[in-house]
């Protein structure tokens, strides 16, 4: 039978013969994952089952990075006990402060993920692997508890959705823009239960991390993963960050797909999720003036080096609007580093922005740049819910790298060509 | 076991900090969770509910994060039941292994009115509105999910592997 990317993925890991979607197959996990949020209650659940240990301490992934530095007594509390967990486990990948980045951006800059990995974290934003050709998807931490115990886990195999990109990306134009219309065209709920699958020659010319940030906002339309071919490109990058022996995959020819969309991108432009849902896009040349409090550059979708040095570009020379609070988040330490090393930090200092550590912080309204009532923000992170980033009084506006440096420049959301 | 309560409607793409907002997350306490639920969608929500009452929800409900904490705040209100058009799939997930019963019922959703009084039986997926005398049927429970349930969910079942 021909088989979609996830089909052939999950076959190589399957205790089962993988047939059609909606079969259920169990599946061994290449690596799982929890988070200072998510991994307490997972420990708990661990405990319940009456496991003694992981079942391999260096497929297991510890990162806190949601409330730290950590906020106040209650979140610090939360790491010791990741923390005592990872002591007692041997866990081999376990990240604490100068060695924790955003986990979606940490992971595959260590070479922890790459293709043709089935990857499970306890956080909805894992499918952000599927931009190196992983299965890799979120679930709770009683599921995660099971896979960190059992180093298996089960899945309906999912129909997928194949989306094919064509045409050619104006400068002002990027992956984020993509998704985001994507979203806007299929819906938050278009793609439940579902997988996304990029392919077209827009993807082949795209590099290793534009295709996180896009496969990171499949669980926006719903998506149980957000699936990129792993090429030429995908094997480079992911020798180089060091994990063993990455291969090629590509779905097979005459794979059976729910539905196949074309998209012509030339001449999109940045698109701009509205409030309060991140299907409510428009083209930002059709926003009437939107005034912005703060904005957000960071988070597992675009706080990687491209995304900085893009920002960087349209800020350099440039002042922050004397009404916007710009706050810049490296997603790791050594993005951070290579920020630093590249002057990129120093721009973005100059202009007036906060530089500030490693951290999810404010994308899901955790601390470092909360909203009041009445303020509005524009993020480049993946959710604009109500009173995500703070009061429920409060706008997120989401958009590109380049969108938000243009926007802290101007003080309102911008097309980057008009700064 | 049947379940019975009044019904209380929120709307679709209820996300997940709607149901709990990160704030709170600071905590793995049911009863902590519970006395914040929903201050994502209004504050004080929770104090309209009363021990029992059964949520009824839209499309997609509880989208958004994988926290595990979005089911446990609404069963720390007190509340056993959600039905809804349709369900995210990682909220789907984690209601079944936190013990909370979920019903998907598509269209018959606009059947049930805010504050009707039902009785719902998880194990016929049957859901009597005794307000209207209307019976519904939800959909079946997928069968591996059905074989977890029956094993007493996701730790029972871990827990008869590893020993």
């Amino acid at each position: 039978m021909a088989q979609t990317l996830a089909q052939k993925i999950l076959q190589k890991h399957s205790l089962d013969e993988v047939g059609r979607a909606g079969q259920i197959v169990r599946c061994k996990t290449s690596m799982v994952l929890a988070n200072d949020i998510t991994a307490p209650l997972a420990v708990d659940s661990f405990r319940r089952m009456g496991a003694a240990k992981v079942f391999d301490r260096e497929k297991v992934a510890l990162v806190c990075d949601h409330f730290t530095p950590n906020k106040d007594i209650d979140s610090a509390e939360q790491v010791k006990k990741v923390r005592e967990f990872a002591r007692e486990m041997k866990i081999v990948h376990y990240y604490e402060g100068g060695s924790a980045g955003v986990e979606h951006a940490l992971l595959p800059e260590l070479g922890l993920v790459g293709p043709a990995d089935v990857v499970v974290g306890a956080d909805s934003h894992t499918c952000t692997y599927g931009g190196l050709g992983a299965f890799a998807t979120g679930m709770g931490s009683t599921d995660i508890a099971a896979a960190m115990a059992l180093g298996e886990t089960w899945f309906k195999v999912p129909e997928t959705i194949r989306v094919n990109m064509m045409g050619r990306l104006d400068k002002h134009t990027v992956s984020k823009d993509l998704i985001l219309h994507i979203i806007g065209l299929i819906g938050v709920d278009g793609a439940l239960y579902r997988a996304l699958e990029f392919t077209g020659e827009v993807v082949d010319a795209m590099d290793v991390e534009a295709r996180m940030t896009m496969a990171n906002m499949a669980i926006e339309a719903g998506g149980k993963a957000g699936l990129f071919p792993a090429d030429e490109m995908t094997v480079d990058y992911c020798r180089k960050a060091g994990f063993p022996d990455p291969g090629k995959v590509y779905p097979d020819d005459g794979a059976t797909y729910f539905r196949q969309l074309s998209i012509d991108v030339t001449g999109m432009g940045p698109q701009i999720a509205c409030p309060h849902l991140p299907d409510n896009v428009k083209p930002v040349d059709e926003l009437d003036r939107v005034k912005v409090d703060q904005v957000v550059l960071g988070s597992c979708t675009n706080g990687r080096i491209s995304d900085l040095r893009q920002a960087a570009e349209i800020i350099k020379g440039r002042k922050v609007s004397s009404n916007v609070r710009f706050i810049v988040l490296p997603a790791t330490p050594r993005i951070y580093e290579q920020a630093l090393e590249e002057g990129l930090l120093g721009i973005f200092i100059r202009a007036g922005a906060i530089v500030g550590p490693p951290t999810c912080g404010p994308c899901l309204g955790g601390h470092m740049g909360i909203l009041a009532s009445g303020e509005r923000c524009l993020a480049t992170t993946n959710r604009n819910f109500r009173g995500r980033m703070g009061s429920l009084e409060s706008e997120v506006y989401l958009g590109s790298p380049l969108v938000a440096a243009a926007t802290a420049v101007a003080g309102e959301i911008i097309h980057p060509a008009k700064v | 076991m049947i379940f019975a309560g009044k019904a209380h409607k929120v709307g679709d793409h209820i996300d997940t900090d709607a149901i709990i907002p990160a704030r709170f997350l600071v905590t793995s306490d049911p009863f902590e969770l519970g006395r914040k639920c929903f201050e994502g969608l209004e504050q004080g929500w929770v104090n309209r509910v009363k021990k029992g009452d059964i949520l009824i929800g839209g499309k997609n409900f509880g989208c958004g994060s994988s926290r595990e904490h979005a089911p446990l705040a609404i069963l720390g209100a007190g509340i056993p039941v959600v039905i809804a058009h349709s369900f995210a799939r990682i909220f789907y997930r984690n209601g079944f292994n936190m013990g909370l019963v979920l019903l998907e019922i598509g269209d018959y959703i606009d059947k049930i009115r805010d504050q009707d009084q039902l009785e719902v039986s998880p194990g016929t997926g049957e859901i009597r509105n005794l307000s209207t005398g209307q019976i519904i049927n939800s959909l079946p429970v997928p069968e591996f999910m059905a074989e977890i349930l029956a094993m007493g969910g996701l730790v029972n079942y871990v827990r008869e592997k590893v020993s």
